[in-house]
């Protein structure tokens, strides 16, 4: 076999979210000749962003002032909050904490948002490279970090060659800096290598579920906002929801289900759908038309979570550091403003030594410091939930202590050793149908003849312990329905659907056994989102 | 020899079409374009038969508005030598395209002409066939074999009753069909690569083309969605249902 191709940047970044994309224009922007590249493996820039999203502009002011002259395709200002309890039938609305009051800021599509961004860094000479995939990591002799292996092309399911066969090739650099969002894979890998985590709590997550629908004209109120918990939740359970009002008739809603669920027969689509057709939201929706979808994990840890930052030769920036605001549900200002921080970093001491202290010297980190035990105060229900992040709120985290974190893996009862919620759902009609008919909507595309991306190392506890523990939750915390379980001949087996996945990792976070891994598939493939 | 290859922007196969509300056409708003497909394996064609020394040189021409030149900075990495972008507002209806391509022919001399059997957007299945007429040169559309020799293209294509072969004199257009060849994937170095080849820009208006589109489009509407299914217990529901609908 031929010697693998290299290329040497002074700088790789991994991932072209509003984390990776705004450090490669800061370190431009102070250090004209540096060369910094960024993979991103969604085929193009935005199509494998999902988020809801209202944002904080002032990173954005700060890193591109007078973008507002020239904003990204969607950008509607904030306009009313308004933040209720549902019950099945109705509701009351609730004060707005002020956390939510989101005076100042704009609904965006931030999928559009990364897209209008990547042409900026370009302009600048940050070379931004879609459809490639950093499958894996590069090291030296002394085991520092120094690039990454970008995946192979043309493998069959089986692992042999197909006739288009292309080599994956090597990307090499002194400074690797990880920008994957929530649960990034190789993000994972360091952290274990590392053991970046080791002083820090397990890191927790949620998942949210989106769609961007298209509604008959005269129900929408561009720049309204309303959240909401209670219904269809259980008071156990961890579940909101967010309604965006945008332009054009259409609205971007979404449900965000905390993966610490102990339930294991919980299905986080169903949810979603079920609160689609609460009274408050159902009429909005009638008649409309869903334009884009899908679903992504959220990563809620926050301070107590948040792991070492920095190793020899790469950093954290963004969700993959952990660094999103629970209680705002916000971390597109975060990740912009770790970013930043990280390129003045990069630019003053061309080394990721000294980066762990000083983001936990930042405002950044402050700000996930007050309102570190916000999120904690649900795992004792919603209650009790509320009225903690009053108290939360009101002393401005000046409590004494620090709830701690548990991983999400672990939070599962077995069946039969704890009382099922009631779940009173009501008869669903709006679309989709199912989580196959919703899968549409994301326009996921995998060449089915390559090798599955879901690594699961032991099937036989999917047959034996885990389908008498807990029921296969992997067939239904899968917001896409990748998981199957089917009898044939050869008896029970798990199937993976692997072309179906839109790279949201709750598998990969949730599975009671930790035996799935997510990896990168090949570059291009998984979602086409437009607009989400 | 030189060869021209179509390379048009449509949207990408994989996206699920909405027209807009107004009916006045389909959303492109933060839709993923990407290259015809049949224009990839056009291009694809191209580059084997440079590789296989009957081409010297390969050029990619793209017609549409200004944002056009990354979609051409592709069909470089992919290998191209270099691209023409004829800059008009928005991409043209076949005629005009063809006139657009016969200028260029006039100009660049190719010996040959490889163009999709159809862009996936419109689907006209034109561009070809009225390239061909005009320069007055013959064709062999829907190409799923392409040999050249001699001054000679033998060209496979895919009819109804089979597998039609035939023989066209230099230059030529041929318009290629999906199994023509698999598409190579593009290698991240060549794309820093494409970045120093030229991209020649020329004004649409330059071209002295008539413009006008001859085809007026009144209004876009999707499909028509299935309606909802019922559930029936049994076979005496199912056929009561059937009578009633007076299928039965
Ligand atoms: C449902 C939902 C609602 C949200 N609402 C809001 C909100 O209202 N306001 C707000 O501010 N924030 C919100 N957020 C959070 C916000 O989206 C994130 O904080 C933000 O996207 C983090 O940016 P990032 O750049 O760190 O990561 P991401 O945006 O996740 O970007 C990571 C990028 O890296 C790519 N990538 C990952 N691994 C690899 C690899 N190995 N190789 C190549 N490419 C790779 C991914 O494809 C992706 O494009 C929401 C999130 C969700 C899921
Ligand atoms: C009854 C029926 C059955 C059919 N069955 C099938 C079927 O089985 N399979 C199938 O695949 N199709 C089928 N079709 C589709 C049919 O072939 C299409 O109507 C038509 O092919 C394609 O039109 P077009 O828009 O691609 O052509 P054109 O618009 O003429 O484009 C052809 C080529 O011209 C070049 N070109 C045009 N504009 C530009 C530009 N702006 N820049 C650069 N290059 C450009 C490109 O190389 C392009 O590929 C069927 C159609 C009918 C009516
Ligand atoms: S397989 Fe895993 S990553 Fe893919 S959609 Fe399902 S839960 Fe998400």
């Amino acid at each position: 076999m031929s010697e693998r191709e290299t290329m040497e940047y002074d700088v790789v970044t991994v991932g072209a979210g509003p984390a990776g994309l705004a450090f490669a224009i800061r370190l431009k922007q102070l250090k004209q000749d540096v060369r910094v590249c960024v993979i991103e493996k969604a085929s193009t820039i935005g199509a494998h962003i999902l988020s809801g999203a209202v944002i904080e502009p002032q990173p954005l002011d700060a890193l591109l002032p007078g973008w507002r002259d020239h904003p990204p395709p969607i950008c509607v200002p904030a306009a009313e909050d308004e933040f209720w309890w549902l019950t099945r039938t109705g509701g009351f609305r609730l004060p707005t904490p002020p956390q939510m009051k989101n005076h100042g800021n704009f609904i965006v599509s931030l999928g559009a948002l990364c897209a209008w961004l990547a042409p900026q860094a370009e302009a600048l000479g940050v070379e931004i490279y879609p459809g490639f995939a950093a499958a894996d990591l590069l090291y030296d002799d002394q085991g520092a970090v120094c690039g990454v292996r970008i995946g192979d092309m043309g493998v069959a399911k089986n692992g042999s060659h197909k006739p288009g066969y292309t080599q994956g090739i090597d990307i090499k650099a002194p400074l690797t800096v990880l920008a994957e969002g929530a649960r990034g894979h190789l993000t994972k890998r360091l952290v274990a290598k590392y053991r970046l985590d080791a002083e820090s709590d397990p890191q927790t997550y949620s998942i949210g579920i989106k769609e961007l629908w298209q509604v008959p004209a005269g129900r929408v109120k561009p720049g309204k906002i309303v959240h909401s918990v209670g219904w269809p939740a259980d008071s156990r359970t961890y579940g909101g929801s967010f309604l965006y009002h945008l332009d054009k008739d259409r609205v971007a809603l979404g449900y965000v289900s905390g993966l610490d669920y102990t339930d294991p027969l919980y299905q986080p689509y169903e949810a979603f759908q079920q609160w689609k057709h609460h009274p408050h939201v159902k009429p909005l929706l009638e008649g409309g038309e869903i334009l884009s979808a899908g679903a992504r994990a959220i990563v809620t840890g926050g301070w107590q979570s948040l792991p070492k930052v920095e190793m020899p030769g790469a950093l954290l920036i963004g969700d993959g550091a952990g660094l999103l605001n629970v209680p705002k549900i916000k971390g597109t200002h975060q990740a912009i403003r770790s970013a930043m921080l990280a390129a003045e970093h990069i630019a003053e001491k061309s080394t990721a030594a000294g980066w762990d202290a000083r983001l936990r010297a930042s405002p950044a980190m402050e700000e996930l410091r007050r309102v570190r035990n916000i999120k904690p105060g649900f795992k004792k229900g919603v209650y009790f939930g509320m009225l903690n992040a009053a108290w939360e709120t009101i002393t401005d985290g000046f409590s004494p202590w620090t709830w701690r974190n548990k991983a999400d893996y672990g939070t599962l009862e077995k069946l039969g050793r704890y009382e099922q919620p009631k779940r009173d759902y009501v008869e669903r009609t709006l679309p989709p149908r199912d989580r196959l008919a919703g899968v549409y909507f994301a326009a996921t595309q995998h060449d089915e003849d390559q090798p599955i991306h879901l690594r699961v190392a032991d099937t036989q506890v999917c047959v034996t312990r885990c389908a008498e523990e807990y029921g296969n939750p992997c067939t239904r915390f899968c917001p896409a329905g990748v998981y199957e379980m089917v009898e044939d001949e050869a008896g029970k087996r798990l199937q993976i659907n692997a072309a179906n996945c839109v790279h949201c990792k709750t598998c990969d976070i949730k599975d009671p056994y930790e035996v799935i891994t997510w990896v990168t598939p090949e570059g291009g493939s998984g979602p086409n989102y437009q607009n989400l | 020899m030189k060869i021209l290859v179509g390379y048009k922007r449509v949207v990408d196969y994989n996206v699920r079409i909405t027209v807009k509300p107004d009916g006045s056409g389909v959303a492109t708003e933060g839709v993923k374009l990407s290259a015809n497909p049949f224009d990839d394996i056009a291009l694809e064609e191209a580059l084997r038969l440079r590789e296989k020394g009957v081409a010297t040189e390969v050029v990619v021409v793209g017609i549409g508005p200004a944002d056009l030149q990354a979609h051409l900075r592709n069909g470089l990495a992919m290998g191209a030598n270099r691209a023409i972008h004829v800059v008009a507002p928005d991409a043209v209806q076949p005629l005009t395209a063809a006139r657009v391509f016969l200028k260029l022919v006039e100009k660049e001399q190719p010996q040959l002409v490889i163009v999709g059997k159809q862009a996936i957007d419109d689907d006209c299945n034109q561009t070809g066939q009225m390239l061909a007429a005009l320069w007055n040169r013959p064709q062999a559309t829907f190409a799923s074999k392409v040999e050249v020799a001699d001054g000679k293209a033998r060209v496979t294509r895919e009819v109804d009753a089979g597998l039609e072969t035939l023989e066209v004199d230099l230059p030529a257009v041929i318009t290629t069909d999906l199994r023509l060849n698999e598409p190579r994937f593009i290698k991240l170095p060549d794309i820093m690569k494409a970045k120093s080849k030229p991209i020649e820009t020329v004004e649409f208006a330059s071209l002295g083309v008539e413009p006008g589109d001859h085809l007026r489009i009144t209004r876009y509407a999707p499909p028509p969605k299935r309606q909802k299914g019922v559930m029936v217990k049994d076979v005496a529901e199912l056929v009561a249902a059937l009578k009633a609908k007076g299928l039965l």
